[in-house]
């Protein structure tokens, strides 16, 4: 009877010793995702992550709107992280199009992005923290988020979602005195995230839910394509922004970090660093842009790519993040393709859950930087 | 007054953009002297299996290769085993119905080889299409690389479930993000089409 049925429908053996256990989606702790979990009494046997909750059908709803209508979509899949979402793509189109930015708009995309990372970490790093039942660590990410939503909101005009890079430079010049508001907020979101350590990871609780636990060694890290915070936890040093610099990343001073545990630990830990990095780049390039000049190349009103593709790529916060796109000389695109550092890093999950605990599942979950929205787009 | 205004700026709009797609004619001037690295990258896949394989573009970071689908498996193994690519960044597929073909494209990177950082490697094949897809039973059929590169399986499970492309070889070809018991095309392919457009 199973031959006649399709691939996903087959009938599975069950052990009397193993039950099968789901997770979600309604789970609090998994987002809009199911995870199915066997489990031998407290330890996890095999487990199938199940996405495709939230699938919107993003690329499929790109073939049918033009360049410039594609952008307030597209962000949809991470509104916390919208500019970095978006990035690819506009840089995928500026050289479809053969369009040069002018210098000013790569200073403000550069300080956009950092500051959506960071907004997208702290988010992140609220719900890291109620998943292991700290609540302080989900009032302050929350709290002081909202520092640097001002700032973007100084920006574009939109607390998220902001619609802010368009194909040849960004949408508006930024308001008159953001420079100094904006040196303002980042020192003290920087001084507030640096007592995090005290509170959160230094905590023994912490400590001891997540250290050794998931544990991905760098050949596997490696072997299974992962990427960002989850790639950099297991001691490889590889980041977009040095390894393949856009805009004006080459020019910024910065380090990116690394960690070589590859523990849970390990992975919820480098996004904080990152941040550290992210307040020194908004600094280095607040001080580094030109103060004046154009942010914005007008487009044709319908612009039309070549016969050609591109793949373009930027690390957003949860890693690398690729738009492929295919243009057949029409306004619309034939074929946008989104690879989100989500669903790159979800196959390390079935990985890193054989043999764990059942109650570590929550941590190692959410310590791969996973947004259900996004890996379903 | 305003409609008269709105006329004027649309017609300016529209008369002002023609004499400027200079822009567009750049990228070809600069196609004459080809990046080294990345045509060292292609040379050694054409030395090796010459005729079979067909470069379709040398770009900064960028080489893509075209193989048939009875060579994509071989081609895959030499770039990981002789030129160091060590993951797959991204699969996706592309529907060309009036060339009946479905196009697959995977984006390799490499993690291990410093030099290879920025490149990305485009390895494209194609498979002939079919008019009522059946997934796993009509035509539509290419070898997975799943066993060179472990990090294609959820990607090919998506290029499975969303152009209806059977993956000979995988070990799990399941949907993925569609309903297990999806009824209708394959709604990547340019045949699905949606309501209202």
């Amino acid at each position: 009877m199973s031959a006649k049925l399709p691939p996903g429908l087959a009938l599975q053996k069950v052990d009397e010793r193993i039950m099968t256990l789901n997770v979600g989606p309604q789970h609090p702790g998994s987002g809009h995702m199911r995870i199915i979990v066997q489990i031998d009494g407290d330890f996890i046997v095999a487990c199938d992550p199940d996405p495709g909750y939230v699938h919107r059908g993003e690329e499929k709803m790109a073939e049918y709107r033009n360049y410039i209508l594609n952008i307030p979509h597209l962000e949809r899949p991470v509104i916390h992280d919208s500019c970095n979402v978006l990035y690819p793509y506009v840089l995928g189109v500026e050289e479809l199009l053969g369009i040069e930015v002018p210098e000013r708009a790569k200073y403000i995309r550069v300080i956009a992005s950092e500051l959506n990372r960071c907004i997208y970490i702290m988010y992140w790093l609220a719900i890291y923290g109620i998943f292991l039942g700290h609540s302080t660590m989900f009032m302050w990410p929350a709290g002081d988020r909202e520092l640097l939503i001002d700032l973007m909101e100084k920006m574009s005009g939109a607390r998220v979602t902001h619609a802010h890079f368009v194909p040849g430079g960004v949408r508006n010049d930024l308001p008159p005195n953001f420079e100094d508001v904006c040196l303002r907020q980042v020192n003290y979101f920087e001084k507030r995230i640096k007592e995090y350590a005290a509170v959160f990871y230094d905590n023994p609780i912490l400590i001891a839910r997540t250290e050794k636990t998931g544990i991905l060694s760098r050949q596997d890290a490696i072997r299974l394509g992962t990427t960002g915070s989850v790639l950099r936890a297991s001691g490889v040093d590889y980041d977009l922004r040095k390894k393949e610099p856009y805009d004006v990343y080459d020019e910024l001073d910065f380090q990116t970090p690394v960690l070589k545990e590859g523990d849970s630990y390990a992975r919820s830990k480098i996004p904080w660093l990152d941040m550290m990095e992210s307040c020194r780049i908004i600094r280095n390039a607040l001080a580094k842009m030109p103060k004046s000049g154009s942010v914005r190349v007008k487009l044709k009103p319908n612009p039309k790519g070549g016969d050609d593709s591109v793949y373009k790529r930027v690390e957003s916060g949860r890693g690398s993040l690729g738009c492929y796109i295919v243009s057949d000389k029409k306004p619309e695109p034939y074929r946008l393709k989104l690879s989100v550092g989500s669903f790159r890093n979800l196959i390390a999950l079935p990985y890193l859950l054989k043999g764990e605990k059942l109650g570590n599942m929550p941590s190692v979950y959410w310590s791969l930087n996973y947004w259900p929205v996004e890996a379903d787009r | 007054m305003s409609e008269e205004k709105k006329e004027s700026i649309e017609s300016e709009s529209q008369e002002k953009p023609t004499p400027k797609p200079t822009p567009t004619k750049k990228p070809t001037l600069e196609k004459v002297n080809l990046p080294e690295f990345e045509k060292g990258l292609a040379d050694k896949i054409v030395e090796k299996f010459g005729e079979k394989t067909k470069v379709a573009f040398v770009k900064p970071d960028r080489v893509r290769i075209n193989v048939s689908k009875e060579n994509v498996h071989d081609v895959a193994e030499f770039i990981r085993d002789e030129l160091n690519f060590d993951h797959a960044e991204s699969v996706s597929g592309v529907d060309y119905p009036q060339d009946k073909e479905i196009e697959v494209v995977y984006h390799i990177g490499s993690y291990t080889d410093s030099s290879l950082a920025r490149q990305i490697l485009v390895l494209a094949t194609r498979a002939p299409r079919e008019e009522n897809p059946i997934p796993g039973n009509d035509a539509t059929r290419l070898p997975s690389l799943r066993d060179i590169f472990y990090s294609v399986e959820f990607h090919e499970r998506e290029v499975f479930e969303m152009l209806g492309v059977y993956f000979e070889g995988h070990p799990d070809n399941r949907r993925l993000l569609l309903p297990e018991d999806w009824a209708d095309l394959p709604p990547l392919r340019k045949d699905f089409a949606i309501k209202g457009r």
